[in-house]
């Protein structure tokens, strides 16, 4: 395809400058010709190069990203506007973006500070969440193709994800998936199990995180820029070089996360990118253990061994994206700090324990919100580390009869005058998928009028909530079914009215 | 113009009708019958007369291994097809039977070719169940002028056969309701799965939409009122095997 020229028409679409001038395409800035139809925000146009040199797999590969930009939505990747006629003229019209793409950073040649590189990280990684939400794992990460919103308040924004060229949405044929497997995507940031032609497996992506984590840690690259496949298949069995080795003042929770990213099996690395994000924005919290505090390479002894399982190591196709993203759900339970009794805090344990079930990637944050004017900065008794810490320890007492081998727990306590607020933002900001609260329903009658906590964060939470009811003592329990039974006994179910009863009417509260 | 393309009715007039309710709320302005209209279920004359009427708004109807059964029941029949083809026939006008005997094995409609199983010899009912089957039909229907897609039914299943980055086909299991693109400058091969008598343990009807102008292929599951068919066919004489089939969608 020969270069547009400034100033022309194409198919309602006027072209401005170009921007880019990539090896697959030329990106232009562009208008609707018309000039009536504002659509809200710039817009940029990417041409495929097409020409009779061109190899079929850019053609292919142009058409996949037409497919799949046309259906994902969200802030974490550019609005989609038209697509042309592959057959007659290709195009990709999507929103126009301003900010600095990961090179940005990579590229200042500057020991970044791990606070910088901690923000950039869990951008990426929330940014990456979202996409494997829509069934759709980007399998093509990399500095070029991670870009910062521009943001007057933070020098970081939140991460855009570009380029789906190489992209698999579990909705759609793959086009780009091959017989005689083999490699497709950035040899630098490739999965291994994408070296052996593995596509789909939402964990490619967390690895191509970790790989860019690692260069914002030490500046370089942790496989190099292999140029064979016999290069490329070292990721299978080398670990790379321990950041901290490259960079003493490096913290070892950072060196965990990162080399957790990295590992060559998928099943180790984190379960979701929502877990990355999650580990990346409560540093305190990891769970740091030799691969977070070593600084020696791995001895060859031990590459040794690994090479002889990796010639023989089989991948598996994984499941679809987002069915696999939610078998390892993050699971918060909100704890009263005060005012609750121990059959509240034994029937919270019950559900949480129902809810993180047998799922051993799921993990558990378990969350109590103090007013904020319970801390004082003047008394020693009440300063805020010595709260934090007493509440922080109730917190671990009851959550350790659910600890299980494998699952990360941790334990958080926040403070703010509006608890179900504090507890929804929460949720939001680290990507939570159930929560799990007591029901409170003390069988206040007003509370049918005014918004509880549970039923406050029930109606405004970004996921599934679940209510939990104070088991009753057992002395009243057996009252109960005696009532019951008596009712059911001179009426039929039907006419049995549950819901104006006295036995339900308190208890249920609001919910009723 | 967007096309319905239905096939294994079965005689299974509830989920017809749902299908057809289903195919023009999602804006389809032609049908096509992809063979197999009777056989197994307990309504082969009114479903043969329900598509004969849309043949007048310009349907499409091929003809099935089970209407070719009914309209020529085996003598001695060896199985529950074939009983069940005998049943069928009697229920059958001459009329009827006269209408589905004439019926073509394949049909061409603008780049898409139809055919109820393979088009690899249609006569001879072949299965397109996997890579190999789905290539020799697809390579079949390159006799016929320009033809990109090949749709058929005959499996009872919804899959959709593609060629990825090398030359050999790809089998691709759909999700219900997604449109998935498909470009004309490829080759597809779909099989659009059985309105009467899914078989996969999903009791929901199916069909698939095809929308040549935008280049797009959507496979549908309907629900139907399968518990209504399977009574209907507890009160004819047929096997009782038929109407737990329409429960479980085994």
């Amino acid at each position: 395809m020969k270069l547009l020229t400034n100033g022309s028409v194409l198919d309602g679409f006027t072209i401005e400058d170009c921007i880019h001038s990539g090896g697959m395409a030329h990106i232009y800035r562009v208008t609707y010709a018309e000039g009536s139809h504002d659509p809200g925000f710039s817009m940029a146009m990417k041409v495929p190069r097409m020409t009779s040199g061109d190899g079929a797999e850019n053609i292919v590969s142009f058409e996949v990203e037409c497919h799949i930009m046309q259906v994902l939505t969200g802030p974490s990747v550019p609005r989609f506007v038209a697509a042309g006629d592959l057959e007659r003229v290709p195009y990709l019209v999507m929103e126009y973006i301003e900010g600095h793409t990961l090179g940005h950073w990579l590229d200042l040649n500057e020991v970044l500070s791990v606070d910088l590189i901690v923000r950039l990280g869990t951008a990426m990684a929330r940014a990456v969440h979202a996409l494997h939400l829509q069934n759709t794992v980007h399998l093509d990460l990399k500095p070029e193709n991670v870009l910062f919103r521009h943001d007057a308040h933070h020098e970081v924004g939140a991460a855009i994800l570009l380029d789906f060229g190489l992209s698999h949405h579990a909705h759609y044929p793959d086009l780009l998936a091959e017989q005689l497997r083999k490699a497709v995507g950035s040899p630098a940031w490739i999965a291994p199990e994408q070296v052996v032609g593995v596509r789909g497996d939402p964990r490619s992506d967390i690895f191509a995180v970790g790989v860019m984590l690692y260069q914002l840690c030490t500046g370089e690259l942790p496989f190099g820029t292999p140029q064979t496949n016999a290069g490329l298949r070292q990721r299978l069995w080398i670990d790379p070089v321990p950041p901290r080795k490259l960079r003493a003042d490096l913290p070892a929770w950072l060196q965990e996360v990162v080399l957790r990213c990295l590992e060559p099996e998928a099943a180790k690395r984190y379960p979701s990118a929502a877990h990355l994000a999650f580990d990346l924005s409560h540093p305190t919290q990891v769970h740091v253990t030799k691969r977070g505090t070593n600084t020696k390479p791995t001895a060859f002894r031990t590459h040794f061994k690994r090479w002889i399982k990796a010639a023989g190591m089989h991948y598996q196709p994984s499941p679809v994206p987002s069915q696999q993203v939610s078998e390892v759900p993050i699971v918060m339970v909100g704890i009263p700090y005060k005012d609750v009794t121990d059959a509240t805090l034994y029937s919270l344990r019950q559900a949480v324990a129902r809810a993180l079930g047998s799922r051993p990637g799921a993990r558990l944050a378990c969350v109590t919100v103090i007013p904020s004017s319970m801390t004082s900065s003047t008394e020693e008794e009440r300063s805020e580390t010595n709260l934090h810490r007493r509440y922080l320890t109730q917190l671990h007492h009851w959550a350790q009869p659910l600890d299980h081998p494998g699952r990360q727990t941790s334990c958080h306590v926040l403070e703010s005058g509006d608890t179900a607020q504090a507890l929804l933002d929460y949720a939001q900001g680290n990507q939570v998928s159930v929560i799990v609260l007591g029901a409170a329903t003390h069988g206040l009658k007003t509370q049918r009028f005014v918004a509880t906590v549970p039923i406050k964060v029930a109606m405004d939470a970004p996921c599934t909530v679940i209510l939990v009811k104070q088991e009753l003592p057992f002395e009243q329990l057996g009252q109960r079914q005696a009532q019951v039974s008596n009712r059911y006994s001179d009426s039929d179910a039907e006419s049995t009215n549950a819901a104006t009863s006295p036995l339900y009417g308190d208890d249920l509260g609001p919910l009723g | 113009m967007k096309l319905a393309l239905l096939s294994d009715i079965h005689s299974n007039l509830h989920a017809l009708e749902a299908c057809l309710d289903h195919a023009r709320a999602q804006g389809a302005q032609r049908f096509a019958f992809l063979g197999d209209l009777v056989g197994y279920g307990a309504h082969p004359g009114a479903v043969v007369d329900r598509i004969m009427l849309l043949t007048e708004e310009g349907a499409l109807v091929l003809k099935g291994n089970h209407d070719q059964g009914a309209v020529h029941p085996p003598v001695t029949p060896q199985n529950l097809g074939d009983s069940s083809a005998a049943w069928t026939h009697a229920q059958l006008s001459s009329a009827q039977r006269t209408w589905l005997d004439q019926l073509p094995l394949t049909a061409q409609v603008g780049s898409a070719l139809l055919v109820h199983a393979s088009v690899n010899e249609p006569a001879m009912w072949r299965y397109v169940s996997d890579t190999r089957s789905a290539t020799a039909s697809l390579d079949a229907a390159q006799q016929f002028n320009a033809v990109r897609y090949v749709f058929g039914g005959h499996v009872h299943a919804q899959t959709l056969y593609y060629r990825g980055s090398e030359s050999a086909l790809m089998p691709f299991t759909p999700q219900s309701g997604v449109a998935i693109p498909v470009p004309k400058h490829r080759q597809w091969l779909a099989t659009v799965g059985s309105v009467g008598q899914p078989r996969d343990g999903n009791p929901q009807a199916m069909y698939t939409l095809f929308d040549p102008d935008r280049a797009q292929l959507t496979f549908h599951r309907v629900r139907y009122d399968n518990a209504g068919a399977a009574a209907a066919i507890r009160a004819t004489a047929l096997p009782e095997y038929f109407a737990q089939r329409l429960e479980t969608g085994r």
